[in-house]
């Protein structure tokens, strides 16, 4: 099985391969030796060479996070085969969606359609867990759409606004 | 002794009294909201009573609610836990008017201390060191003038019904009172309903420092050492430890004597908590009393020995305190961290949702106490804490490191947690130092964070990866961003059933 990996933006060729209960594994072109026990879901207890890791598992939002020890690391995996892979756009240009950082309740709009804002500005403020959180625009632009009424309920990744 | 006790509570501080209760032969009964049907204290609990919708107004500060499941319960007392009703003097009193024993101060000792400026006014007459300022509101911008004007600046606007940092304001000079002072007060009546706010003398980077009493009904009170509380953000407690590392045996009995007199002016009984600021010669300055439980009680615990939540019960129940303040000694040092649903990468915003994966530590000197379990969702509707972590040492350095130790262990999955700015702190070298004031946290979260690059760990997660996708582990599995085929996952899994199997039979 081939996967390409990526972490924090950098990309790994990982090549994982099992016979007789063995793995056998080379990334990016290295034999590696590996040997791994799936403790329990999302968390695999690795060995490479004899040096031991625990790497923790999970999926916040849509972002999957794997942890050794207490660093996180951001992660993507393709299968190069599989047409499902994706490419993320980390494109500054463009619209750009403002969302809901957290499950809450929109309290208070602070821009209308149309208006003119700066990055950092407030565009919105949801409450969860009484706490009042801004939401703020990433970036310089007009306020293309407000896609939330105050006092509506959203989910985390809900888009609020979209700034252009 | 009491028979069946009523916990009118959620979350870590529920599951806490319960424990207490159970260990006493006490039968527990709970309530929960809408929201609340799963939750930790629910599943602990022997009987557990439905009260409302989410809004802690329906459910959780609802008095007749409460009353009416004390009623249909047969419950002979009432262990408010903190926050929600457990500083209310109308519940206090609805509780004796009901015949059921509140576990905590009377209504009037509450009421005393309620508000700060009518503590204030009867601490003055105890005898009970101050800051310079007043102990009434201030009537109008040109008498809050005056005032800053004679005691000097910077001086603190504080609301007289205030707590948690709403309708404080610093000032530092002349021009910025008048602005400062209107928004104090309009949110202290946004906040509290009460727009009354006093002035004090502002002093710089203080120290929080509390003392904790314990008073019985038959006149009896005594300290219990204190607990530095200085490490806040927002005016919150995020991290607390005891002792305080400046405090002496000598700063200690002086502390520990005026506690005892805040709380006999107050008549109080019960446990209670005197805040003090402390300057940076040492003075210590009363700042309020706190009626309640706290929520960094643990520490006290493991100092001395004693366990507050079965003292409250035996005190509502009549007993005398079962030792004197010569009897009272502390050992080694604990220090708790604050564990909150919120995300530190995100300015601290909360972060309710299911947790996927808990992994807990444990060990030598490590205490939990908490309110959540895998596979539960955290509601949006209530305070953001999921649960304390403490540890206990020989001394300040052994604590810290069963921590650093105890919080390499503690994994929360599924939502965001702040376990990783504890890590940052018990690094940091003034923490370590103990050279901590309230300032400290907003000056250390200002500075970068130095994250040394490990490319070795990339390296690992990135074979990891590849692992978990193979194994067909839930989180890597799930959503659009991961791969594998489900013949090959079945077949994988297969495969390393067959391995699990061998190596069983080879043991």
């Amino acid at each position: 099985m081939v996967y390409d990996v990526t972490i924090d933006g950098k990309n790994y060729r990982l090549d994982l391969n099992r016979v007789e209960g063995r793995w056998s594994c080379r990334l990016d072109g290295r034999d590696v030796e590996v040997d791994a026990v799936l403790a329990r879901p999302d968390v695999l207890s690795l060995r490479i060479g004899n040096m031991a890791y625990e790497v923790k598992s999970e999926r916040v939002a849509n972002d999957l996070h794997l942890w050794v020890g207490s660093r996180r690391f951001a992660v993507e995996v393709r299968d190069p085969r599989s047409l499902r892979g994706r490419v993320r756009a980390g494109d500054e240009h463009g619209p750009k969606k403002i969302v809901a950082p957290m499950p809450g309740k929109v309290v208070r709009l602070l821009v209308r359609e149309g208006a003119e804002v700066e990055p950092g500005a407030g565009v919105a403020v949801v409450e969860a867990m009484k706490m009042q959180n801004e939401i703020k625009s990433p970036k310089k632009g007009t306020i293309q759409k407000i896609l939330v009424s105050e006092g509506a309920a959203v989910n985390a990744g809900d888009v609020l606004a979209i700034v252009e | 002794m009491f028979k069946k006790i009523l916990i009118a509570n959620r979350g870590e501080i529920a599951v806490r009294v319960l424990r207490a209760c159970h260990e006493m032969g006490i039968a527990a009964v709970v309530v929960y909201s809408d929201v609340d049907r799963a939750a930790l204290h629910v599943r602990k609990a022997d009987e557990a009573y439905p009260i409302g919708a989410a809004a802690a107004a329906e459910s959780y500060l609802n008095i007749g609610k409460i009353l009416d499941v004390a009623a249909r319960s047969g419950a002979d007392a009432i262990h408010p836990g903190y926050g929600f009703l457990s500083e209310n003097a109308k519940f206090a009193q609805a509780c004796d008017d009901a015949g059921v024993k509140f576990i905590g101060p009377t209504a009037a000792a509450m009421d005393a201390m309620g508000s700060k400026t009518r503590a204030r006014q009867a601490m003055e007459k105890a005898g009970v060191p101050f800051v310079r300022g007043t102990s009434r509101g201030v009537e109008s911008f040109a008498e809050a003038e005056q005032v800053a004007a004679r005691i000097g600046y910077p001086v603190m606007l504080k609301a007289a019904a205030g707590g948690g940092g709403k309708g404080m304001r610093l000032v530092h000079a002349p021009e910025e009172l008048k602005s400062a002072l209107e928004a104090a007060r309009s949110e202290a009546e946004r906040s509290f309903g009460d727009s009354e706010v006093y002035i004090e003398k502002a002093i710089v980077n203080p120290r929080h420092i509390e003392m904790q009493v314990l008073a019985d009904e038959h006149g009896n009170t005594v300290y219990l050492g204190e607990r530095e509380c200085s490490l806040q953000r927002r005016h919150q407690k995020v991290l607390e430890e005891a002792p305080s590392p400046i405090v002496d045996a000598d700063m200690r009995s002086r502390m520990g004597e005026v506690a005892v007199r805040v709380g006999q002016a107050a008549a109080y009984s019960n446990a209670g908590t005197v805040e003090f600021l402390v300057d940076q010669q040492k003075n210590f300055y009363f700042l309020e009393m706190n009626t309640r439980l706290q929520v960094e009680h643990p520490v006290t615990e493991l100092i001395t020995g004693l366990d507050l939540v079965h003292l409250q019960i035996r005190i509502a129940a009549g007993e005398k305190l079962p030792f004197r303040q010569e009897d009272v000694c502390i050992r080694g040092h604990a220090i708790e961290c604050r564990i909150y649903a919120e995300d530190p990468d995100n300015n601290y915003f909360p972060s309710p949702g299911k947790i996927t994966l808990l992994l807990a530590p444990s060990g030598p000197g490590i205490r939990r106490d908490s309110g959540m379990y895998e596979g539960w969702n955290v509601p949006i509707d209530y305070d953001p804490l999921l649960a304390k972590l403490i540890g206990y040492g020989t001394d300040r350095e052994q604590a810290i490191a069963r921590l650093t130790r105890a919080l390499s262990e503690y994994f929360v999955g599924g939502i965001k947690t702040n376990i990783s700015l504890f890590r940052r702190i018990l690094r940091d070298a003034d923490f370590r130092a103990a050279k901590l004031d309230t300032g400290f946290l907003d000056r250390m979260l200002k500075r970068a964070e130095d994250q040394p690059s490990d490319s070795r760990a990339a390296d690992v997660a990135a074979i990891a990866a590849g692992m978990f996708a193979a194994l067909g582990s839930t989180a890597a599995a799930a959503g659009e961003g991961a791969i594998g085929g489900s013949s090959q996952v079945t077949a994988a899994s297969e495969s390393n059933w067959k391995n699990a199997s061998r190596r069983e039979a080879l043991r």
